[in-house]
């Protein structure tokens, strides 16, 4: 976490000590079992851009914490009249404990950081950062490995548009797993092996995905294929995880998706509902790391 | 005839071949006469510049004052009282004003002493109509009105057949065409430099080859008989390769460099800071090294400030939505000395070159770029040793956006003399 206030805004500046505090506070966390150690903060919920996913898993887990929460679409606030973020964040500061935050720009919550003094959670920032979402992927692989040393984690698809492989790339590599990102160069420069220590980069798929212990799926994001030198059938035929390349990956191996997935793009059904799929895991899962986060940053660490 | 004798100074003049101690006579706006220390006994005032340089008055190529049109950013008088600090006696300015400066009667109001300038303005126009890269201006007449080169600044031409035109029409007039060298269509107005930096910020990226390659078309264009381009701010070290493969085929091209091409990468931006968010983007490190290799080895021929003055509300704001730019004038002395003479690249005399003597001949202005009897009396006088710190909040722009707050460089400028008159003064 960053000095003072403490924020959330990338994986960077964490280390892998600050990481398995959080996942240890996430085990004990428990929406069912509501608490009231944040009884009284109030958290904004800033969406700049649509999100189902984050933006109710961050408010069932404030509210399993005893905070309460505004939702701030800000397609109806005014920001549409022309307000910046400066003074967007000013105003919240005046009336919120905390800011999570969801905008297109990359960065904008480092912006925001800077200008006003209450935490900033970053909930997905342009193509930079998902960090509670990197943070819940840990906690979903850490409920079926011991530890992420040495573990072959794959991540498959458009690489460059998602900040969730972002994420999950400094991540896994902190935890001392061998990183593994396969795309095709226009998703996936060869700049990216620069991303964190020790990451690979390897385009044919069925290598990649052999010996994997966690094959991680992106969604193919259709309008981003349009203009690109690949149609859908062909990006399909070699990036799409198939019962037959899933069984190149290790006989135990998770299949993961940050989500919304589409089935028949990225994977097939059978893949996307086969026993080693964990994607609905992932969910509830994202719920108790919120908790943690939003525990961490806002009460303290009991 | 009033007189004014500098006396005591070392006097560095690279088109006379002057790099020695030399007393110099100004009088009625003119240099009467460069002679030997003491020597000049007769003069109205003196000013004594021991263990001072005196060189020929510094020329920015490349500055955007924002007058008229944009006022809150910079004004007319604004930005050459920096340019004063700064000790540049000439800036020449950008025509992107509101409206843009496609017209003798914009180019002459530029110049009006209304506009209260400390320094001389020169005026480029605008190479096509409103700089929208279809309709040539009139350059004869924006010429005639002042004008010292044509530039789309900022709004490159990309269309083949309109560059042919310009580059002919401009030989034919006797005028350089400054190209801002930005493919925009593979730029596509991205925030920052093309590689790991950007792809790790999720920041998309200007790649070198939007610059290189736009380089490579205007110069094949300018092989034509008579044409003379001059490519703005160079940042990639392709870029350089493209100069010097046209100098090799004889084509008239010149090219200058921004202090913070050659200051800061692209690693800069690593904390979504605007300050460091310009176009062309600050680049990789490889390509800083290659832009002071081209200042040490001649393929870079002027420094020039880009001094692009922007409000506080246009840059405090999220990095891909901040106004591309950042203030320089204050500075350049500074960091030219501190990264290429202080750190034993380059000689004064070469620093008086980039500053003063090519600025003056790729914009051809005459009487000015040298101190020879009979030239226009703009005269820098700067202490290449003098170690300062920058304070922004004495800024004389009306804009802060630069990264140099609190930075300490080697040199400055210590007196700005034009036209005779004394427009700054340290001494």
């Amino acid at each position: 976490m960053d000095a003072k206030p403490r924020s959330l805004i990338g994986i960077e500046p964490l280390d892998a000590r600050e990481i398995l505090k959080i996942l240890a506070l996430a085990k004990r966390m428990n929406p069912a079992r509501p608490r009231n150690t944040l009884r009284g903060r109030r958290i904004a919920l800033l969406f700049y851009e649509n999100s189902t996913r984050t933006r109710t898993s961050f408010e069932i887990a404030a509210k399993a914490l005893g905070a309460s929460t505004v939702v701030i679409h800000t397609a109806t606030t005014s920001v549409q009249k022309g307000e910046s973020l400066k003074d967007t964040g000013l105003t919240l500061q005046s009336i919120f404990d905390a800011i999570v935050m969801r905008h297109p720009s990359s960065g904008a919550p480092v912006l925001l950081s800077r200008l006003v003094d209450i935490p900033i959670i970053n909930a997905g920032d342009g193509m930079h950062a998902h960090p509670s979402q990197a943070l819940l992927d840990a906690f979903t692989i850490l409920q079926h490995r011991k530890s992420m040393k040495g573990l072959k984690i794959v991540t498959v698809g458009d690489i460059f548009h998602s900040r969730v492989a972002r994420s999950d790339a400094n991540l896994f590599s902190k935890l001392g797993a061998r990183v593994v990102l396969c795309g095709p160069d226009v998703l996936l420069p060869d700049c990216a092996r620069e991303l964190a220590p020790g990451v690979e980069i390897v385009r044919d798929m069925d290598e990649a995905v052999r010996g994997a212990d966690i094959v991680m799926m992106l969604r193919v994001q259709q309008e981003r294929l349009s203009g690109m030198q690949m149609n859908v059938d062909e990006y399909v035929r070699r990036y799409q995880l198939t019962p037959a390349r899933l069984k190149l990956a290790k006989k135990d191996a998770l299949v993961m998706h940050p989500g919304p997935m589409i089935r028949g793009m990225e994977m097939t059904d059978e893949v996307a509902d086969c026993p080693q799929s964990v994607v609905l895991e992932q969910v509830l899962n994202g719920v108790k790391v919120r908790m943690a986060i939003l525990q961490i940053l806002l009460g303290g660490e009991q | 005839m009033s007189t004014l004798l500098l006396t005591g100074g070392h006097l560095i003049d690279p088109a006379q071949n002057i790099d020695a101690p030399a007393d110099l006579l100004l009088g009625d706006g003119r240099v009467v006469k460069i002679a030997e220390p003491g020597t000049i006994t007769e003069a109205d005032e003196k000013i004594n510049l021991k263990g001072l340089i005196v060189a020929p008055g510094f020329i920015d190529l490349h500055v955007h004052l924002r007058e008229p049109g944009q006022t809150h950013k910079e004004s007319i008088a604004t930005g050459t009282a920096a340019a004063a600090a700064g000790g540049f006696t000439s800036v020449c300015a950008m025509p992107n004003t509101r409206p843009t400066n496609d017209s003798p009667a914009i180019t002459r109001w530029m110049q009006d002493s209304e506009r209260g300038a400390v320094v001389n303005v020169f005026p480029i126009a605008a190479a096509t109509i409103g700089s929208q890269g279809e309709k040539l201006s009139n350059y004869r007449e924006l010429k005639q009105a002042g004008a010292v080169a044509v530039s789309d600044d900022g709004q490159p031409i990309l269309d083949d057949r309109v560059m042919r035109e310009a580059l002919a029409m401009a030989a034919k007039v006797g005028l350089a065409v400054i190209q801002h060298a930005e493919d925009t269509r593979l730029s596509n107005n991205n925030p920052m430099n093309e590689g790991a930096t950007a792809f790790r910020l999720g920041l998309r990226g200007q790649s070198a080859a939007s610059e290189w390659q736009m380089i490579e078309r205007d110069v094949r264009l300018a092989s034509q008989e008579g044409s003379r381009l001059h490519v703005a701010h160079v940042s990639t070290t392709k870029s350089l390769e493209m100069i010097r493969l046209g100098r090799a085929s004889n084509v008239q091209v010149t090219a200058e460099v921004t202090p913070h091409h050659f200051l800061f990468t692209e690693e800069a931006c690593a904390d979504y800071d605007t300050r460091y968010k310009m176009n062309p983007p600050l680049r990789s490190a490889a390509d800083r090294e290659a832009l002071l290799a081209g200042l040490v080895d001649g393929t870079i021929d002027a420094i020039a400030t880009d001094h692009a003055p922007h409000a506080q509300f246009e840059k405090l704001v999220e990095f891909d939505k901040a106004a591309f730019g950042v203030t320089g004038l204050e500075i350049a002395l500074g960091a030219a000395i501190t990264a290429l003479h202080h750190s034993g690249k380059v000689s004064l005399r070469r620093i008086v070159e980039l500053f003063s003597t090519n600025p003056a001949k790729i914009v051809g202005l005459q009487g000015r770029g040298t101190l020879a009897a009979g030239s226009l009396a703009d005269v820098t006088i700067f202490d290449p040793k003098k170690r300062w710190t920058y304070d922004l909040d004495k800024t004389r722009s009306r804009s802060k956006n630069c990264p140099y707050g609190g930075m300490k460089f080697y040199g400055k400028a210590r007196a700005t003399i034009v036209g005779g008159k004394v427009v700054f003064s340290e001494l």
